[in-house]
């Protein structure tokens, strides 16, 4: 295990920046996810218009992997369709599942390919996917 | 005041192996414990020349097994020092013990009778009687801790004459505290209430006697004291045992069975539903003719000495924060402790890279949690096996986590 692939700059980075941790005024969805055997703790805040994200922030606690996760994707999906969001969601999954053939398909990830080397520690799989089967649960309501 | 002799660790196999290119330093103990060869000898000695269904056949081999399964029930009633081995009923582990007790124990409670916890049980000592409580209109009451993980007298004030049931830990898998049980079970008696001692975490490293504490009934899992996972035990007053209802029903439990009636076998049959497990057992004791080896006061001393040296090196660490007492006359061989800024599961993938097992999380012990005011600790646990080089590893390990996080120190 190399922990220089895990705790990257970039990661760590998003680990301790608010930019993205803050609460929203009059979000049109929250939703909550949580690890429970870990406690990593999100809520995920969303503004929706017209089928598109045009604000998203989130709020709670978890390991840095986590915290980084959820920042990383809020930057990604702000200003997407909400269709396209969900692309990225089961893209992102796919990655960490090492599912996915051709590796162009994961520029459209950008910053969260980051999170591509966490499959190599199952333990710290479901803090990288948090955010995204959080996002997935608040767009299919 | 002596460490064991670091030479048994030639005794556990797992301990040899390399973990991410370094030596295990294995400091999960409160979780689970490693094996002993022994151990690992009798089961497959088990299998290899004695395996047969107890209790049934006529044959050689089944009268083997049923004289291996007694006894392990021997030994564990000696280690414990109960009265009978009719006493000594063999569970899945502490968590069954516990939910067998909280279902054949309903029938003692009625309507506003009162069952008392204390706030650092682990879930599996909360839920039974939660479940209970709600079934039956009990009110749930706890003990509640101060900053040092202590139990302060006023907290006692709480055992009343409503009070019927007092289930506690005699150590906490969190804070360590050794919580003084027998005065506990004193005064849980003078009000009439039956007291049950969770001593999951406290029977592996210390002598543990259920006539000194007077408890009514005792629990433990043999995976935590060098034992295989998958066995457990119950112990019970035998009166209270007899009185009891059985939890699981079916084979080798009964007396009769009609098409629509039955009566059940004595104790401890009638609360050993099905094929026990065997191998458990014999593998139980096996582990407990280790520890009676080694002596449990030398392994009492062995973790004293261990946990003061960690202490005592921790706290020179001006960036971590160590949950539980200071005293070390009430604090067992587990330290719970958090690192600023970083998340314990951070922490705990970092010191795995050192070859360090360690825990992060809840430890299943939720409302504690809670009450600390915290989401989730670090958790490092001893165990005989362990030594001060082990310690001074961990301390090396645990200065470099905040500079992996991207921290200056």
């Amino acid at each position: 295990m190399d922990l220089s692939q895990i705790y990257t700059q970039l990661i760590m980075e998003h680990n301790k920046n608010t930019q993205n941790k803050r609460a929203l005024d009059d979000p049109t969805i929250v939703e909550h996810g949580h690890n429970p055997s870990c406690g990593d703790d999100i809520t995920l805040n969303l503004i929706e218009k017209n089928g598109v994200i045009v604000d998203a922030s989130f709020t709670g606690s978890g390991c840095a992997i986590s915290q980084a996760s959820t920042s990383i994707m809020i930057d990604l999906i702000k200003g997407k369709s909400t269709e396209d969001a969900l692309e990225l969601a089961e893209l992102f999954i796919k990655m960490i599942k090492k599912e996915i053939e051709d590796d162009n398909e994961l520029e459209k990830l950008e910053d969260a390919v980051a999170f591509e080397n966490i499959s190599n520690m199952p333990a710290r799989v479901k803090c990288a996917v948090l955010p995204w089967h959080t996002l997935e649960e608040a767009l299919k309501k | 005041m002596n460490l064991i002799d670091p030479k048994i660790i030639n005794d556990f196999p797992i301990l040899e192996r390399k973990i991410n290119g370094n030596r295990l330093v294995y400091l999960d103990n409160a979780a689970t414990t490693q094996k002993p060869r022994n151990v690992i000898d009798a089961i497959s000695d088990y299998y290899n020349n004695h395996n047969a269904n107890p209790h049934r056949g006529a044959y050689t081999l089944s009268v083997e097994a049923t004289s291996l399964y007694d006894s392990a029930k021997e030994t564990v009633k000696k280690f414990i020092n109960a009265n009978s081995k009719d006493e000594i009923i063999f569970t899945k582990n502490c968590t069954e013990s516990l939910n067998l007790l909280a279902f054949s124990l309903s029938g003692f409670f009625e309507e506003g009778d009162e069952i008392l916890l204390c706030v650092s049980e682990h879930h599996s000592n909360i839920l039974p009687w939660m479940r209970l409580s709600k079934d039956k209109n009990l009110k749930l009451n706890y003990l509640y801790v101060n900053d040092e993980g202590i139990i302060p007298e006023k907290e006692y004030e709480k055992i009343n004459n409503k009070t019927k049931l007092v289930s506690i830990a005699q150590m906490s898998n969190v804070l360590g505290t050794i919580f003084p049980v027998k005065k506990i079970s004193q005064i849980a008696h003078e009000k009439g209430a039956i007291v049950v001692i969770d001593a999951a975490q406290s029977i592996p490293h210390k002598k543990v006697d259920v006539k000194d504490i007077d408890a009514d009934f005792m629990v433990f899992s043999a995976h935590k004291m060098l034992g295989p996972m998958g066995i457990g035990v119950l112990y019970g007053k035998k009166h209270l045992l007899d009185d009891m209802p059985p939890f699981l029903l079916g084979g080798d439990m009964i007396e009769y069975v009609y098409e629509d009636h039955a009566t059940y076998a004595e104790i401890p049959f009638k609360l050993e539903a099905g094929t026990q497990n065997v191998e458990g057992a014999f593998g139980l004791e096996a582990a407990i003719h280790y520890l009676e080896k080694i002596g449990l006061q030398n392994i009492e001393n062995h973790e004293k000495i261990l946990t003061e040296y960690a202490m005592q090196e921790m706290l020179k660490i001006p960036y971590i924060n160590i949950y539980g007492p200071m005293d070390l006359e009430k604090h067992g061989g587990i330290i719970s402790f958090n690192v600023k800024d970083v998340h314990p599961h951070d922490v705990s993938t970092v010191l795995d890279s050192y070859g360090i097992s360690s825990r992060a999380g809840h430890h299943c012990c939720q409302p504690l949690m809670r009450y600390m005011g915290i989401n989730a600790s670090v958790r490092i646990s001893f165990y005989l096996y362990n030594s001060l080089e082990d310690i001074d590893v961990f301390i090396e390990s645990i200065k470099n986590v905040r500079k992996w996080l991207g921290y200056g120190s």
